[in-house]
């Protein structure tokens, strides 16, 4: 059963400036879709558009089969957790969680056992007649989660809840809402973040947004191993991963690239005839990489600079042309590797071949161009 | 000498010597007094310190000290005094007589009326033009010429307001707006600054025209410093427009509120020019400032004068403190 559809949609500001056109997505009960994309992709206006908080300039949106664009965000049965946490000031923790049930008109005991129930699952009972002001910050992101619970909503929408918090706190309620969420696992969440670890360790379903659209939607693995496209491809995963070009020398159900640096390197990713001679951009994650033998390998070159981090040593070559740096992330401790030329090579199951910047094994991908902003 | 140059003259000497005597005396201090340098450098530097706030505010202590704290001491001796026995010492017996003056009762009665009439009313409708005006994109337009009063003097204000309460013969043209619309509609040509107890509210209405201005723009600026978030938390949680300007809006900007209440509370207190201006306390509409003056300035009564004064500063001083405390506290 879908619970929430979205077709077509598109936000235009002023008639003019489109920053989200054509997306279609569909969210079933229960899950955790996480919305990811580079700062100013859309994806908080695209959050904000399913909480009716700006206009859906085009196409429809639907939650449980009953279109909402021009429904009020009260009554479209979702619930919002913001950035800033949003909580009334003035008001007790209590009363920030009786708020919209009050508004709602609902009788006092009624109130309360929301309340109170809301406030036990999220260990705030002891603090329902504190200020704002008097809590920490994790304690305030709780209760603002606590005021979409007691609402009982169809959908929750997370605005980058965690973006305010230190780094050790954002650990430990990202860890907090992952648990939330297997609490409930009837109720549906949209979560939006720019945090990367945040969207593949939550969702159930990841959105990658850019440049106005969607780039891919997957599980998050799904997105780590094969990415539609080289936005998603280097988008997921740190550091990024290397693109090297060359043009395809062998097609059939293994793919054999000649690089332009002069290395060669075989991708399980299957091809076909016509593609022969194309031009393509390989793909090889840091962490894909491991040290080869002169001759065999698909890059070389010399070692700019070194981290050392203990469980790896992350290699940065010396940049050829204006491209980015290769890197490779090799496990273990390897010393005296700077100022060396070191040759790497990679499994052929993790070597990914984009065309005209669309992975092989999406036929019908679409490339995705970002503008620099 | 043409008064003109003599202003200038004045103006670049007082502002000369006023600089002069701050960069002058610190100089001193630094380089003479207390040289930052020899073997006592860092006392030097310390006690340099711990002198140059005197150094600075002295100017303005004297000032204060000279024009405010004796006056006060002088006005309350005055009270205590009696000018027909040559100055001699009457203790409370001005007070007294005050005390039994219809006129004086009148006054406090009157003061008292202004007091809860003219805050709340400022305070509402500036709380309701910037809350309007924020979000009309001809706002701005709209808070300028509500603010533009603020630009009066009391005095102006209560000639044009005297204008719009202006009464002609029954018969003749209407001049004041108010008789025009009043006899447009089929009643006959009032006085309207006779009509007690009516005409007091006339008054106030000249000051709550003036004040709504002042109210308007410091709680716009309150009102724009409530962050969007909670108020779309609101619409989330179902919020209708009142609620959330009664409920979320409001309740934010309260210390706020309270200090343009207090603020305007201080000038209602003082209020003397507007009354001066239109009825000079007739009819009823006697208030303390002018009540003061009258026995000061016309009946040449310092004793009672002054008993008055301090009146008026005894009823000030708790709300003007109340008043820089919430300011403080706003400010943190």
């Amino acid at each position: 059963m879908t619970e929430l559809k979205l077709t077509d949609v598109g936000k235009t500001y002023g008639g003019t400036v489109e920053v989200l056109k054509d997306i279609n997505l569909d969210i079933s009960t229960g899950e955790l879709v996480v919305f990811v994309g580079p700062s100013g992709c859309g994806k908080s206006t695209l959050l904000r558009m399913i909480a009716g908080l700006e206009r859906i300039t085009a196409g429809a949106l639907e939650i449980d089969g009953v279109l909402v664009n021009d429904i009020p965000p009260a009554q479209r049965g979702i619930a919002m957790v913001f950035q800033s946490y949003a909580l009334y000031p003035h008001m007790t923790v209590y009363d920030n969680m009786a708020f919209a049930l009050r508004i709602a008109r609902k009788k006092d005991d009624e109130v309360r056992a929301a309340v109170t129930a809301a406030a036990d699952k999220l260990q705030l009972s002891g603090l329902l007649d504190r200020l704002p002001k008097e809590l920490s910050g994790g304690q305030r992101q709780r209760v603002a989660i606590g005021r979409s619970i007691v609402r009982d909503p169809k959908v929750y929408l997370f605005d980058e809840p965690l973006s305010n918090l230190d780094a050790a706190l954002r650990v430990a309620t990202r860890i907090e809402i992952a648990q939330l969420k297997e609490a409930m696992p009837d109720s549906t969440m949209i979560y939006v973040t720019h945090d990367q670890v945040e969207a593949m360790t939550l969702a159930s379903r990841i959105v990658v947004l850019a440049g106005g659209g969607i780039a891919q939607v997957g599980a998050p693995l799904t997105l780590y191993e094969r990415p539609e496209n080289e936005f998603v491809a280097q988008f997921i995963g740190s550091p990024k991963m290397n693109l090297l070009p060359g043009r395809i020398v062998q097609t059939g159900q293994q793919t054999a690239v000649e690089l332009d640096g002069g290395g060669r390197a075989v991708s399980d990713y299957p091809s076909n005839a016509a593609m022969q001679d194309s031009p393509v951009n390989i793909g090889v994650r840091p962490e894909d990489f491991v040290a080869a033998g002169e001759g065999a390998h698909i890059f070389s070159g010399e070692v700019n600079i070194t981290e050392a981090l203990g469980e790896v040593t992350l290699l940065y070559y010396t940049p050829v042309g204006g491209a980015d740096p290769v890197i490779a992330k090799l496990q273990g401790i390897h010393p005296d590797m700077k100022h060396r030329r070191v040759a790497l090579t990679a499994d052929p199951s993790k070597v990914h071949v984009f065309r005209n910047g669309v992975s092989l094994l999406y036929p019908e991908g679409r490339n995705i161009t970002v503008q620099p902003h | 000498m043409h008064p003109v140059l003599q202003g200038m003259i004045t103006v670049v000497l007082g502002v000369g010597i006023c600089i002069g005597y701050f960069y002058f005396s610190n100089q001193f201090l630094d380089k003479v007094l207390y040289p930052a340098r020899g073997p006592n450098a860092g006392r030097n530097i310390n006690r340099a310190n711990m002198i140059r706030p005197w150094l600075f505010m002295g100017p303005a202590i004297f000032v204060l000290a000279l024009y405010l704290v004796y006056p006060v001491l002088a006005t309350l001796w005055f009270s205590l005094t009696d000018r027909d026995q040559g100055g001699a010492f009457v203790g409370l017996a001005n007070y007294r007589q005050m005390a039994a003056e219809p006129k004086f009762l009148e006054a406090i009665r009157n003061n008292m009326l202004w007091l809860v009439v003219v805050p709340a009313m400022s305070t509402a409708f500036g709380l309701l033009a910037a809350q309007l005006t924020d979000r009309i994109s001809w706002g701005n337009v709209a808070k300028s010429i509500i603010f533009m009063p603020m630009a009066i003097s009391f005095v102006g204000a209560s000639v044009i307001w005297k204008l719009i309460y202006d009464t002609r013969p029954a018969g003749a043209d209407q001049i004041g707006v108010l008789n025009a619309i009043w006899t447009a509609l089929g009643g006959a040509p009032q006085t309207w600054l006779t009509i007690e107890p009516w005409n007091n509210f006339l008054l106030m209405v000249v000051l709550i025209w003036i004040q709504t201005g002042f109210a308007m723009v410091i709680l716009s600026a309150a009102l724009r410093g409530i962050p969007e978030e909670t108020v779309e938390a609101a619409i989330v949680d179902g919020a209708n427009p009142f609620q959330i300007f009664f409920k979320i809006k409001v309740p934010q900007i309260m210390p706020t509120i309270v200090v343009v209440w207090t603020t305007i509370t201080l000038v209602v207190l003082k209020v003397f020019d507007i009354v001066l201006a239109m009825t000079n306390g007739q009819w009823g509409t006697q208030v303390l400032a002018n009540y003061m003056y009258d026995r000061m300035f016309r009946a040449f009564d310092w004793g009672v004068g002054s008993a008055s004064a301090i009146v008026i500063m005894l009823l000030v001083t708790p709300i003007l403190v109340w008043n820089v405390r919430n300011a403080r506290r706003e400010m943190r």
